[in-house]
């Protein structure tokens, strides 16, 4: 549900990134996102195609670098990536003792803008 | 071609965030934000942490909700100040929201400052308000894999409060798996089970909050 709020911030983000490039079009916006932030690709492209309207970021194309979040192992010293729902315990040695880090990912890497537009 | 950006999505509600940060800080008030599941308790850890506070600490609310001033009305009857947000289908609370609120509430003449989040596990988690510290309120009903189904929340928490733990056997609750899958993704969050209803626990989380206030 937060999708909408996130999806507002990307494209305020990424036409102001535009704006001082002097760029005109956006094609494209690279978004690194960790798997643990529970959102949804779809439905934040959905959100962008309606917001977008109008603005230098229509029809642009949103790609998304997901970012797992890793497991741990205090037992075996196992380390390997998780998603939803996290493991209770060592899918290696069964052990009950992980540590579960990164995958929180939530940034704007990059955007790609139209060559021929570029002031 | 290609424009580096490297910027955090909510980089805008971060900057908000900062500056209500530097507000508490200025008015010398202490700042909790509350979020957890509907339903788990959150309105009813607010007034039992009020009620149990040393004399001289003093709590202020700020409500947040889709609708309504169910749970505003509910802390005013207290006589404690409050102010209500309805985010009109918002499902969290954001930086700007509770800025616009802080207007309405007597910042200098408060020590402890409650901000009830929206009733949701996922979005209140992303959306910095600018709070000392962030407390996840859990309850026995939810059951005890909440920490492996949304480890965001509780990797962001300063500390959790485990509610209706008078009811843990009722509702055939795990406490073993509940800790476990919290230490997994925050090691360091301290876990308080505490029943709104008995009073059980709310001493000792109270003693560690005025800890924290301290500190």
């Amino acid at each position: 549900m937060h999708e909408l709020a996130v999806t507002q911030s990307v494209l305020a983000v990424a036409l102001e990134a535009a704006a001082k490039a002097g760029a005109r079009r956006i094609t494209a916006i690279n978004l690194v996102i960790g798997e643990i932030g529970g959102f949804i690709d779809d439905s934040v492209q959905f959100y962008f195609d309606i917001l977008s309207r109008g603005t230098p970021a229509e029809g642009a194309i949103l790609r998304f670098d997901r970012r797992p979040a890793t497991a741990t192992c205090r037992d075996c010293g196992s380390s390997y990536p998780v998603t939803l729902p996290l493991p209770a315990t060592c899918t290696v040695c069964g052990g009950a003792h992980l540590v579960i880090a990164g995958g929180r990912e939530m940034r704007i890497d990059s955007i790609e803008v139209d060559d021929e537009n570029t002031g | 071609m290609r424009i580096p950006v490297e910027r955090q999505i909510l980089s805008a509600n971060d900057q908000v965030a900062a500056e209500n940060r530097e507000a508490f800080a200025r008015a010398g008030v202490f700042v909790l934000n509350l979020m957890a599941s509907p339903g788990a308790g959150k309105t009813s850890v607010i007034l039992s942490t009020a009620a149990a506070l040393p004399t001289g600490c003093r709590p202020g609310v700020i409500e947040g909700d889709l609708a309504s001033r169910i749970d505003a009305d509910a802390v005013a009857a207290r006589g404690i100040p409050v102010v209500q947000i309805n985010t009109g289908g918002t499902c969290h609370l954001d930086a700007p929201m509770v800025k616009g609120a802080l207007a309405e509430l007597p910042l200098r003449e408060l020590d402890l400052l409650f901000i009830e989040n929206v009733g949701n596990l996922v979005c209140t988690a992303e959306f910095d308000l600018g709070a000392d510290l962030g407390v996840v309120v859990a309850s026995t009903p939810e059951g005890h894999d909440k920490p492996y189904k949304y480890p965001g929340m509780f990797a962001k928490a300063d500390a959790v409060l485990l509610n209706k733990a008078d009811l843990m056997s009722v509702f055939q609750f795990d406490l073993a798996y509940f800790r476990r899958g919290l230490e997994m993704v925050n090691p360091n969050a301290p876990l308080f089970a505490v029943s709104c209803w008995t009073g059980l626990g709310i001493e000792a989380w109270v003693a560690w909050l005025m800890g924290r206030l301290k500190s």
